[in-house]
Parts: structure tokens; C-alpha cells; sequence
């Protein structure tokens, strides 16, 4: 029993491994934090298979060679021993706090750095079971809205205020639309319930919180059609709540941006048609 | 310790006094009628039993939900035949409908974290053992303990009211209310608001199913905080002559560390869970802030709250429950390890030390479940490094396991074997702390199934085989009887591979960045090369699900039909083992023990056995005869000596 529960670990050991290197993996990257964060990623989950895979071996390297084989010999009388406590204690701390020290690099860098002035800056209000992206137009004015406002059934989702005058070039559609290789700044916010904005290929999420403005800085790197999910539970149709994101090239961008609200849904139907979606194989 | 000691010494009038009332108080004569021995029962055995029956119960709820959420996951549009009649509004021609899909999530977790995580390794083999392992014929309150249970008990049917108010036309009438289709509220075991504090305008289930998952969470914070009081004053008053701290099983320790955990954080959600409540009721606004527009409507009776607040005080308790979950799974595994190998725990002291360092820390990781809420990106840095501190005591636990099975000589019982797997899988599930516990890695990876993947291996999964190994082990001494040996081994190996196949995929799955709590996976494309890793996972958790009747089978079974045990099958040396077994109503026969040493002496060299039992009496120790308590026996034996120092 001890010598085919030990085979047993150490298959499941190399099973667990092998799912690994399957082929299933992140989508490409496409954000200037992306590769950080994989590399980051991949120094952890290296440290974490051999960790794993050492104290499986062990686990079943002790029931192999410790199984009760009938002799009249005894177990070793131990109650321990402090120096080797003292040893593996030290080592795995040094581990385990090196890697939360690494892995705060991309987090400060994300965090702490203010976005530039001349960063693209889009509101971005979610609702059950929609995203909703407010895009300032010519007059790189964001305008006001209330929610007092908000009228789903007139089609004002986010309650922009027609009488402020920098609304008028205003556009609010579903989809996130932004230039590649410029900084962004979303501004998170939430009618309802706490929603959760998700882009794989970017690397990052972020809550929406209702009461809250939540600023949500990252770069694009990459032109094309991605996925936005909703990553935090939030009702009924949670699983659908899915929009596009279009990034674009510098003057394509541009070009929309400046478009009136009537024909800016033509023109972004036409660019979503001409960056598709990569498909899975 | 130093502290426990001094307080001790330092009033030790007061002490002798205390101990003398409670002695009166809880020595109670064995029941003649039939309901005060099975049901009102104040025997702590009888209550500790009727703990796990209510966790067995539980377990198998949870688990038919998990499979029905499976089948969803997996054929989202299939029609069902059998299903349809028994949901019929859930399930309207056996299709599962998202929002029950979601309801399944809610009440699976519910059911799962506190009605069996929580009530069986602590309620359960804590309230069965503990008394006896430290000498004590009862709990120092057994009619507060027999509460302790009731209340629990109505927490568990009020939840499944919550089930049927939603479900059935008949009960929703009760509540004035239209039932919605699901089993219960659809916002996770979580219940984040202001998805749970909307009411019926956030969805179905959010209303009167939400209401009663609230009332009945909050009943059972009452009976879990009752339990860890009476557990906290029972190992700290009442040991028997001889029982030092330091000579207590780490069983005991673990559930000692747990009490002390479930007073500190039940509180905090029994607040929370109460003001949850007020804000659906009587509309305050702690969680609810102004300016919500829900369904098209703009709310004009809120305003202020906040959504993060109900975050840290739901995680606060959220995070110690991990370990209230694991801590006695951790003690028995330790128990099991040393008892089958034959060997004396492997760095006894640093073990009690490791319990302890997990239960502080456990109140100082909270914000790491909190990294993409919005709460300040400093605050998650701390919570970050904190995190992964608690790694080190963990990592501690595993090599002193591993120390204890070397050298040893390892019997492969069916308790040995799932002991063993619950290290396996502690260091599978664990270890993935390390990826989750990181900021910058919690961005890509929050919410996705590499988080339930991660907390399912760890304190699902590992605390079940910590409770699978608790019922072998001890079940000749709760019943008389052995389980069948064959049985056993046929459910560890199924289940131990099964749990593998199930959890080690759900990685991978995360890594690629499917989304929890997603009834379907088929509107996204990123997600669908993950379709054959789906199929697998469902088989094997079918599979799985249907391995557990062995279990179910074998427990039934064996309680009649097992073999008989005698009092100490595995050859055994803590006080529960120097008893009849089943053990007579106090325990003891009203002849307190007194014990001489650790708990465990195994293969001592020189020793006619390989196990000397803490009972034995030492011929080189002199026992004060007057020594009455436990303190003064420490006084007698020096401070707490665990058995031999080498």
C-alpha cells in the first residue's frame, strides 16, 4: 500500500505538472504592464511547481521508504529538531516575502504613476448587464451627467446633460474604443451594483463600484478587437455582460473621435468590421 | 504561553475556586428517556454526533448542487428530463435558468463553508473530543453547548427556507411574495452589495431568499460564537491532573486556536449581517450610497453608505474562516501522521507555535481578497507581504509532517491515508497562495478559476480529507464499531484522484481567464478552447460525486454491521483510547485520569510497547497527592514538558 500510494502522488504529481505545458496559457499581451506581469507570473509559478513537486516527491519518498515493513525494528525515537526548524523556516520566508516584495513592482508602477496630461480620458459607466463608455469628442470636453438623468428606455443610459455645452459632441456607445500606444485613463463608476472590468489580453481588472470614481490607467500596445468581460458578480446575465474593445491606430482614432454623435456608430461599426475579433482555434 | 501560566499562578486562589463551581456545573447524571439522551441532549458525545449528522446532511446538499452546476457549465442548454419537474420553475423543461444556476453558487458555498466546514471539524470531532483527550467528563457549559447546536440547527433550516421561498409558490405565499426560480439569493455565498442589499430590483433571489440567507447567517454566527466560548473555557479550566498545555494532542491545540478564531471573527459578520439586513429593512445606508439608478429607477431612499465597508467587514471574518475551516483538519492530520508512523510529532512545540502564528496572521490578510476593490493601493501592498507571511508557518507545518513520516514506520490504515492526502492536497491548494497573495498577480488572475481552484483545493477539499480522516480514525470510538477497511481505501483512492482531476484543471482554466460565478461559458471567445478541460472537469467531479456514497454507505453500514473495536484499535496513546468504546456517559466513570506524559510516546526506545499512553504512570515522576488541577500538576512536572527533548 505505502509503495502504490506513493506512485499514485508522484503521477499526479507529474499529471498536475504536465497540465501545464499543454498549450493552455494567457491570450497574447497587449499592454505595456503585460509582459511584467508574465514574467512575474512565470518566476512564481516556477518557484510554486518546484515547491509543489519537492514536497509531493518527499511526501511519497517517506511512505516508500517508511511503509511498516513487518521487521521487529522500531520508528526512530524523534521529537524534532530545532536547527533544521530554524534552517527551512528562514529559506521559506526569504521566499515567500522576496516574492511579495517582486511582485509589488507592476502594482506601484501602475498605481502611483499619474497619467500624463494629454492622456485619453473616457468615463466608463456600468450598469446591469451593459457597459457603457463616454467618449468627449472634438471638444476633448467630457460633459456633465446626473443621475437623475438616466433614462435607459430614452436611451440615456449614463444621464448626460444635454445643457452643458460640452456635451453636444459627447458620444456614449458600448464599446471601448482607444488608440494604441497612448495612455489611457478609464474612469470607473457603477449605476447599480459593483461590476468588474476585464480585458484578458490587458492583463488588468478593475471594480466598478457604485459611490466610487475609480481611475484605471494602461497603455495598449497592440491594434485590434478584444473582449471586455464583467469579472465580478453582478446579477442575473453576469456572464453576458460582454462589450468589444477597439484599439485603433493613432489618426484612424483620431478621425472617430472627431465625428458627431450621428455618425460616429456607422464609422465604429465599420472599424469593428475591419479589426476583427481574433478567433480561438 | 508564558501568559496563560502566569495568569494561573497568580490567581491561584481564584482558580481553585472556579474550577471547583465549574465541576459542579457541568457533572450532570446520564439521561433515561429517550429524547434528553438523543435530543436535547446536553452530552457533549451525543452533540458532537448530531454536529457531524448535521454536516453529513449538509455535505450532500452542497454536493448535489455542485453537480447540477456542472451540468450547466458544461451543456448550458440541455434539457434535463428529470429536472424539469423537480425545478419547475428553475429549471422550465429541465434547462437550467442562469439566475438558478447563480442561486446553486450562493446556497453551494453557504452550505459548504458554514454547515460543513465549520460545524463538523470543529462542532464535530471538537465537541466529541476535546473534553475527552484533556480528561474532562463534559463541556464546562453543557446546556449552553446543547444551545450552541439548536441555534446552529435553526441556522441551517431557516437557510432552507431561504431555498424553498424562492422555489415554491406554496412557501413564497408565506412571506406575501412571488417565488423567482431559484434556490436562494443569486449573489454568492459573498453577498456583496449592493447586489444583495437591492432587493428584488437586483435580480431574483434578491429578495425574500436574501432575507432569510442573512437572518439565517446571523443565527448561525450566534451558535458558532456560544461553541468557541464553551470550547475556550472547557481547555483552559478543566484538564485533568497531569494535562499541561504542552502535553495536550495538537488536536486539542487546533481546536483551541479555532475557538479563539470563531469568537473574534463571528462578530464582526454577525454585525455586518445585521446592518446588511437593516439597509434591506429599514433603509439605512451603510452599504447603499446615493444616486443608484437599478432597473431604470433612481433611488432616492439611500444615500452615504458604502459597497467596501460590507467588503472588510464580510472579509475580516471572510479570511479567519479559512482557518477555522483548516486549523482542526491541520490537528487531526498531525494526530493521524504520529499515531501511523509510529513516531512523536516532528517539532511538537514549533507546531502549536505554526497553529498560532496562522490564527494571528489570519486577521491580517483580509485585504488580499479586496486587491481589485477600489480600497487603496497601499493598504494592498501591505495586505500583500502579510500574505505571504503566512506562508512560513504553513511551510512549517508541512515539513514537520513530512519529518514525522520520516524514519517512521507507516501503517497504511484508511485514517493514514486520508491524513496523508490531506497534505497532499494542503500543499497543492496552498501553495498557489503564493501566486494569489501578489498585487500585481492578483491582476490578471482575481475572479477567475484560479482562485477556485486555489480555495477549493485548500479549504474544501484538504479540510474534507482532514474530516474523511477524523471519521475513520475515531469512528470505532464513537460507535463501537469499525468501517470497513476495503470500503475506505476503494472511496480514498477514487476521491483523492478524483479531487486532483477536479481542481488541478480549474489552474489552467484561471491562467486562460475564465470568470467565476459565469452560469455559461459560450458568449465569450477568449474562452472557448477551454471546452475539452470543461467536459473533463465535469466527469470528474460526477465521478467523484458518486464515489462519496461509498462513504455515505460505509458509515451507515459499519455503525451496525462494522466489526467490533475494542478500546484502542490503532494502538494508540491519547486519553480517548484508554476508554471503552463507545465511551460511557461521563467519559471517565467518574475516575478522573491522570496523565504522566506527551501524547506522543510512540516506539520509545527500551518501551515493552511501541506506544507508551499518556495514562501510564511514570515511575520517575513523583505525583504530589494534593495536586488537585491541572496548574498545579504543571507546578509538579515542570513547565509543560512535552515528552523527552532531544
Amino acid at each position: 500500500m505505502g509503495r502504490a500510494l506513493a506512485i499514485l502522488i508522484w503521477l499526479l504529481t507529474i499529471g498536475s505538472v504536465a497540465l501545464f505545458f499543454m498549450g493552455w496559457w494567457f491570450p497574447p499581451s497587449i499592454s505595456e504592464y503585460g509582459a511584467q506581469i508574465d514574467s512575474q507570473f512565470l518566476i512564481t509559478i516556477i518557484v510554486v511547481g518546484l515547491a509543489f513537486t519537492a514536497a509531493q516527491v518527499g511526501l511519497g519518498y517517506t511512505l516508500w521508504r517508511y511503509r511498516d515493513n513487518q521487521s521487529t525494528e522500531r520508528a526512530t525515537y524523534s521529537h524534532g529538531n530545532n536547527r533544521l526548524e530554524i534552517i527551512w523556516t528562514v529559506i521559506t520566508a526569504i521566499i515567500f516575502i522576496g516574492l511579495a516584495v517582486l511582485g509589488q513592482r507592476v502594482w506601484a508602477q501602475l498605481h502611483f504613476q499619474k497619467a500624463p496630461a494629454d492622456a485619453v480620458k473616457i468615463e466608463v459607466v456600468a450598469q446591469q448587464f451593459q457597459w457603457n463608455f463616454h467618449y468627449a469628442g472634438a471638444d476633448q470636453k467630457l460633459g456633465q451627467t446626473k443621475p437623475e438623468l438616466i433614462s435607459d428606455s430614452s436611451l440615456n443610459f449614463i444621464g448626460l446633460d444635454d445643457a452643458d455645452p460640452n456635451s453636444k459632441d459627447d458620444s456614449v456607445v458600448s464599446t471601448l474604443i482607444v488608440p494604441v500606444n497612448r495612455k489611457v485613463e478609464l474612469m470607473l463608476r457603477s449605476k447599480d451594483v459593483t461590476h468588474d472590468l476585464w480585458v484578458p489580453q490587458l492583463r488588468i481588472k478593475q471594480d466598478a463600484v457604485p459611490g466610487l470614481n475609480i481611475p484605471f490607467p494602461f497603455t495598449a500596445t497592440q491594434v485590434g478587437q478584444y473582449e471586455v468581460a464583467c469579472a465580478e458578480l453582478c446579477g442575473q446575465l453576469h456572464y453576458k455582460m460582454r462589450a468589444n474593445m477597439l484599439v485603433l491606430p493613432e489618426n484612424e482614432h483620431a478621425e472617430l473621435m472627431s465625428l458627431p454623435q450621428a455618425k460616429f456608430q456607422t464609422r465604429m461599426n465599420e472599424l469593428l468590421k475591419k479589426y476583427p475579433l481574433a478567433l480561438s482555434k | 504561553m508564558a501568559e496563560v501560566d502566569t495568569a494561573h499562578g497568580g490567581q491561584e486562589v481564584a482558580a481553585h475556586d472556579v474550577a471547583h463551581t465549574e465541576g459542579e456545573v457541568h457533572r450532570h447524571p446520564a439521561p433515561t428517556n429517550f429524547i434528553r439522551k438523543y435530543i436535547f441532549s446536553i452530552d457533549h458525545k451525543v452533540i458532537g454526533i448530531q454536529y457531524l449528522l448535521l454536516a453529513l446532511v449538509s455535505v450532500f446538499i452542497g454536493m448535489f448542487m455542485s453537480v447540477l452546476m456542472r451540468l450547466r457549465l458544461t451543456w448550458p442548454e440541455h434539457s434535463w428530463a428529470g429536472l424539469g419537474s423537480i425545478f419547475k420553475l428553475g429549471a422550465p423543461g429541465g434547462v437550467m435558468s442562469p439566475e438558478f444556476y447563480l442561486s446553486l453558487v450562493t446556497m453551494h458555498g453557504t452550505m459548504m463553508v458554514f454547515f460543513v466546514l465549520t460545524t463538523a471539524p470543529q462542532g464535530g470531532f471538537g465537541n466529541y473530543f476535546l473534553p475527552i483527550q484533556i480528561g474532562a467528563d463534559d463541556m464546562a457549559f453543557p446546556n449552553l453547548n446543547m444551545l450552541s447546536f439548536w441555534v446552529t440547527l435553526v441556522g441551517f433550516l431557516v437557510l432552507v427556507l431561504a431555498i424553498f421561498a424562492e422555489g415554491s409558490a406554496t412557501v413564497a405565499a408565506w412571506f406575501n411574495a412571488k417565488p423567482t426560480g431559484t434556490v436562494g439569493p443569486i449573489g454568492g455565498w459573498t453577498a456583496y452589495p449592493p447586489l444583495s442589499a437591492l432587493g428584488f430590483r437586483a435580480g431574483p433571489g434578491q429578495g425574500t431568499g436574501q432575507n432569510l440567507w442573512i437572518i439565517s447567517i446571523a443565527i448561525f454566527c450566534v451558535g458558532s460564537l456560544l461553541g468557541a466560548l464553551n470550547f475556550i473555557t472547557t481547555l483552559l479550566n478543566m484538564r485533568c491532573r497531569g494535562m499541561s498545555l504542552m502535553r495536550m494532542p495538537l488536536t486539542c491545540w487546533a481546536w483551541f486556536t479555532t475557538a479563539v478564531l470563531a469568537l473574534l471573527a463571528f462578530p464582526v459578520l454577525l454585525g455586518g449581517g445585521i446592518l446588511l439586513l437593516l439597509d434591506r429593512v429599514a433603509e439605512t445606508s451603510f452599504f447603499i450610497p446615493g444616486g443608484l439608478v437599478v432597473s431604470d429607477t433612481l433611488l432616492t431612499n439611500h444615500k452615504g453608505g458604502s459597497p467596501i465597508l460590507w467588503q472588510h467587514l464580510f472579509w475580516f471574518f471572510g479570511h479567519p474562516e479559512v482557518y477555522i475551516a483548516i486549523l482542526p483538519g491541520m490537528g487531526a492530520t498531525s494526530h493521524i501522521l504520529a499515531t501511523f508512523a509510529r513516531k512523536p510529532v516532528f517539532g511538537y512545540r514549533a507546531m502549536v507555535f505554526a497553529m498560532f502564528g496562522i490564527g494571528l496572521l489570519g486577521f491580517f490578510v483580509w485585504g488580499h481578497h479586496m486587491f481589485m476593490s477600489g480600497m487603496s493601493p497601499y493598504s494592498g501592498m501591505a495586505f500583500s507581504i502579510l500574505t505571504l507571511s503566512i506562508g512560513v508557518p504553513s511551510a512549517i507545518k508541512t515539513f514537520n509532517w513530512l519529518g514525522t513520516l520520516w524514519g517512521g514506520k507507516i501503517r497504511f490504515h484508511t485514517p493514514m491515508l486520508y491524513a496523508i492526502g490531506f497534505v497532499s492536497l494542503f500543499v497543492a491548494g496552498g501553495i498557489t497562495g503564493l501566486v494569489l497573495g501578489q498585487t500585481s498577480l492578483d491582476l490578471p488572475m482575481h475572479d477567475t478559476y484560479f482562485v477556485l481552484a486555489h480555495f477549493h483545493l485548500v479549504m474544501g477539499v484538504a479540510a474534507i480529507f482532514g474530516m474523511f480522516a477524523g471519521v475513520a480514525f475515531w469512528f470505532p470510538k464513537m460507535f463501537g464499531r469499525m468501517m470497513s477497511e476495503r470500503l475506505g481505501k476503494v472511496h480514498f483512492w477514487i476521491t483523492f484522484i478524483g479531487v486532483y482531476c477536479i481542481f488541478v484543471p480549474m489552474h489552467i482554466m484561471g491562467i486562460v481567464g475564465m470568470p467565476r460565478r459565469y452560469a455559461q461559458f459560450t458568449e465569450y471567445e477568449f474562452l472557448k478552447s477551454l471546452h475539452p478541460l470543461v467536459v473533463f472537469v465535469s466527469i470528474a467531479v460526477f465521478v467523484t460525486a458518486a464515489s462519496q456514497l461509498i462513504f455515505l454507505f460505509n458509515f451507515l453500514w459499519s455503525m451496525f454491521k462494522g466489526e467490533k473495536a475494542g478500546d484502542n484499535p490503532w494502538e494508540a496513546t491519547s486519553l480517548e483510547w484508554a476508554i471503552p468504546s463507545p465511551p460511557p456517559h461521563d467519559n471517565f466513570a467518574g475516575i478522573p485520569p491522570v496523565v504522566y506524559r506527551g501524547p506522543y510516546e510512540y516506539s520509545v526506545p527500551g518501551a515493552p510497547n511501541d506506544f507508551i499512553m499518556q495514562t501510564e504512570p511514570d515511575p520517575t515522576e513523583v505525583q504530589e497527592p494534593s495536586a488537585r488541577d491541572a496548574g498545579d500538576a504543571r507546578r509538579v512536572t515542570g513547565d509543560g514538558d512535552n515528552g523527552h527533548q532531544h
